[in-house]
């Protein structure tokens, strides 16, 4: 049963890539050698790769540096921090590479791009370590310390080794994002291969040559997960089975590095949000075109608000069987299943925009230009980020609790909704957020495939962009930033970072 | 492996997310033939033709359901939906937009007595659109940077080692694409890929889109640019000012040059729709001096029909010496493609 709700649930995942297959297959085989075998598409992979290899390293040294600092150390205003850490989820790259465009002159290419990524993508590495930091049995450290380590040594041999799930999982998202990512390269000027798919459509339209391009993301991806993979089945499993007595693990003194610690998180979070918001109040101050009425802007807001919650809703009811699976019959099959889900994730949301435009026209024309098409697109383009809450929070709720509860005579499904759901619960709500939020900032599958006539927050920033409507432009950019920077603050106090009992 | 037979709860509510999806949900029925409502693709911006859809619909009672997108996005979805789409006409930002739906076989003939009030170089052979206002290229130019008197009488001396690294394109927008085909229809596949090849070496610098190019080139960061017209006016409406406020001005290229060449924006109707008395009201109201004259004021566009004032700050129409181009052959656009990805100017 769980495993055919898994099943049903990556095959709608797989809608875009069973349309790449049929438009690529109608292509034919020379089109498709002549679109691929060129030098410009093995440099276009190179560089994508090495973005990805770039801002997924810099985001796993300064989330997990992060991570550890606020969780572990005697770092002051350490709450705050972690919620500066994840706000950084509520800007939009488009957002932040054009704040950033305008406030420093020549900025432009590869290295810019990676910095901007950086910024934007770190909270996808930081709240998955700092939750894992806080939940961590710190009994095993007690240990390492009795033994005598120092506690710099403790950290490396004991508490890294039990980050290494989370530093994967964290770092596959990174990389699957910025493979991805149209627009921060788009504005700083990287080729990487989501623009070689994006300039491909707006050059005449070429949908096959843009299609056949993104068998190369397809591809890319596959290799990232085989990666990921490998790093998963070395690691172990160190979620405390009892719940027993915890304490909050001892925090290590920062001693003379106190305070260049803070100036430097400070900083990373000056220049992540520091310069949206400066340079999004200066063009509102300085343009003199206005937005639309109130009432155009709640409108905006308030259809950004329900699709991206239920397409959240959506992705998640989707996800569900995907994470029990996994997390409760691991073996091939179930890794198989989480694998594919991710396939798409790389994929442009303007390939999964056509897709799903395909889809609705062909096979559920009553859906077509609804908000329910829309809905299944954000499902299939963020599935592996609710799978993968939904995965950690049942690895942490182990199955013989469940056992132990039908055992004792409840039904399965009693068992499953007074013991497994509630420990559950928390890892939902948490991805949940993250879709929801994720959603609010999508911009080219919803610009294809909402219901005409249906603006959204995302929508109305594009229109007034587009015509140099900076003034009119910016108040739908920070209200989308302050929206989504509610299911971020949730997402950082659920990381267990902010304090409190997670 | 454990059986997990029990885990009802969750199927059913996916499906019964589904399936209330499909009962309730249905889609929009299609929009009638006289039923009040026009369906439109637009690849023209909202926030410059939405005002004028409200002037439109308070005058007929008549409602535009518009659906925004860029002029590419549209096509393509056009081309996607096929027979099928819900939309009954396609404004377009250029002519290639407009041919590149036409040579699917979308399109049906605009009634002649509409055509007839647009001067024949901006319409579709076929009768099948029509153009609503002209662009011109132009190039943007900082006088601080670039005095008026060295600039070139013709586009093509933009190679010349004197403007290397000093002028600004958008390689991957319609109107760039358009204008290469001009240079194609006008001189020939080999003289364009010369001449592209030629540009790019001479390090043209490659932006995103025109707004940027005009913006740079107003703040002084590059000294010329290769823009349509009206590009200043957005900017300049921006900053609360008009174009001839601003320190960036525009250059016309000498009579008959391809970088003189004006393109259109236009309107064609969908098959389906082609006796729909209500996007009969919309093109005659497009093609009406109040909207024309709206255009000119508002987007700084050149109206097409006769009796509208010419824009500001520009020279009318008639006295553009425009290039013998025939717009209809820019759906040759696969041909300017190939040349701009060989001439090393897109990713």
């Amino acid at each position: 049963m769980l495993l055919t709700a898994a099943a049903l649930a990556v095959l709608i995942a797989l809608l875009p890539l069973g349309y790449l297959l049929i438009r690529v297959g109608e292509a034919g085989a020379d089109r498709v050698a002549a679109e691929l075998l060129t030098a410009r598409v093995g440099e276009l992979a190179a560089r994508s790769l090495g973005l990805a290899a770039v801002v997924t390293a810099a985001c796993t040294v300064l989330g997990v540096g992060t991570a550890f600092l606020v969780t572990r150390t005697d770092l002051p205003a350490s709450r705050m921090f972690s919620v500066l850490a994840a706000l950084p989820l509520a800007v939009p790259t488009y957002i932040a590479g054009f704040t950033w465009i305008s406030t420093v002159d020549g900025f432009a290419g590869f290295w810019a791009s990676a910095l901007v990524l950086v910024l934007c993508c770190y909270p996808y590495m930081f709240l998955p370590v700092a939750a894992t930091l806080h939940r961590a049995d710190p009994a095993q450290e007690d240990v390492a310390q009795s033994l005598g380590h120092h506690p710099w040594r403790t950290f490396r041999s004991v508490t890294l080794p039990q980050l290494r799930p989370a530093v994967a999982g964290g770092a596959l998202l990174v990389a699957l994002y910025v493979l991805s990512d149209f627009g921060a390269v788009a504005l700083l000027r990287t080729d990487t291969f989501t623009r070689a798919v994006f300039t491909a459509l707006e050059l005449g339209f070429d949908r096959t040559g843009a299609l056949v391009l993104s068998t190369v993301l397809v591809a890319l991806t596959t290799l990232l997960l085989a990666g990921e993979s490998l790093t998963r089945r070395r690691s172990a499993r160190y979620a405390p089975v009892g719940s027993g007595a915890r304490r909050p693990p001892v925090r290590i003194g920062l001693g003379p590095w106190r305070w260049p610690v803070t100036l430097l998180l400070g900083s990373v979070s000056a220049l992540a949000l520091g310069v949206p918001a400066l340079n999004l109040t200066r063009r509102l101050v300085a343009g003199v075109s206005r937005p639309g009425s109130l009432v155009e802007m709640a409108w905006a807001a308030g259809n950004s608000l329900t699709v991206s919650a239920a397409g959240a809703v959506l992705t998640m009811l989707l996800a569900l069987p995907i994470g029990l699976l996994v997390a409760r019959a691991p073996g091939p099959l179930a890794a198989t299943v989480d694998r594919l889900g991710y396939l798409t994730h790389a994929l442009p949301g303007v390939v999964i925009g056509l897709s799903l435009v395909f889809f609705g026209i062909h096979v559920v024309y009553p859906l077509y230009q609804t908000r329910w098409l829309l809905m299944l697109a954000y499902a299939a383009l963020f599935l592996p980020l609710a799978v993968a809450s939904v995965g950690a929070a049942a690895a942490q709720a182990p199955p013989v609790l469940d056992d132990v509860a039908r055992s004792l005579g409840r039904s399965p499904l009693r068992a499953f909704t007074s013991v497994t759901a509630p420990l559950v619960a928390p890892g939902i709500a948490a991805g949940t957020a993250l879709v929801f939020l994720t959603c609010m900032k999508e911009l080219p599958a919803t610009l294809l495939l909402r219901p005409t006539g249906m603006d959204t927050l995302a929508t109305e920033l594009w229109t007034h962009t587009t015509v140099a409507a900076y003034a009119a432009a910016a108040p739908y950019a920070a209200l989308l930033v302050l929206l989504s920077a509610i299911p971020a603050w949730f997402l950082a106090a659920r990381s267990g970072a902010i304090g409190g009992d997670r | 492996m454990r059986t997990w037979s029990a885990r009802p709860a969750l199927l059913t509510a996916l499906c019964a997310v589904l399936l209330t999806g499909t009962a309730a949900c249905g889609g929009e029925p299609a929009s009638e033939p006289g039923d009040k409502t026009v369906v439109l693709y637009s690849g023209r911006n909202e926030a410059l033709v939405k005002p004028l859809f409200e002037m439109f619909t308070k005058k007929t009672g008549i409602k535009i359901e518009a659906r925004y997108g860029s002029t590419a996005q549209m096509a393509a979805q056009l081309a996607e939906e096929g027979e099928k789409s819900p939309a009954e006409a396609f404004l377009s930002q250029d002519a290639g937009g407009l041919g590149a739906v036409n040579k699917k076989g979308l399109l049906a003939a605009v009634p002649a007595e509409l055509t007839a009030k647009v001067p024949a170089t901006y319409r579709a052979k076929d009768g099948n659109w029509v153009g609503v206002t002209a662009r011109s290229r132009v190039l943007v130019y900082n006088p601080t940077m670039a005095e008026k008197e060295e600039l070139p009488p013709s586009v093509f001396d933009l190679t010349d080692p004197k403007w290397k690294g000093k002028v600004a394109i958008a390689p991957t927008n319609g109107s760039f694409q358009a204008f290469v085909t001009a240079v194609r229809v006008q001189h020939g596949e080999d003289k364009a890929k010369e001449f592209f090849t030629a540009l790019k070496a001479n390090d043209a610098q490659i932006r995103e889109n025109n707004i940027a190019i005009v913006e740079e080139v107003e703040a002084g960061k590059v000294p010329v640019g290769l823009v349509n017209h009206y590009y200043l006016g957005e900017v300049a409406k921006e900053r609360g000012t008009t174009p001839d406020k601003l320190n960036a001005k525009l250059h016309f290229f000498a009579a008959g040059d391809s970088g003189a060449m004006v393109n259109v924006s236009g309107i064609g109707v969908l098959r389906r729709s082609a006796t729909d008395p209500d996007v009969r009201a919309l093109l005659d109201y497009l093609l009406s001096t109040e909207a024309q004259t709206w255009f000119a004021q508002t987007t700084y566009e050149y109206p097409l029909v006769s009796g509208a004032p010419a824009p500001a700050y520009v020279p009318p129409l008639a006295e553009l010496k425009v290039p013998d181009i025939d717009l209809n052959d820019l759906e040759t656009l696969e041909a300017s493609i190939a040349l701009i990805k060989s001439a090393g100017l897109t990713p």
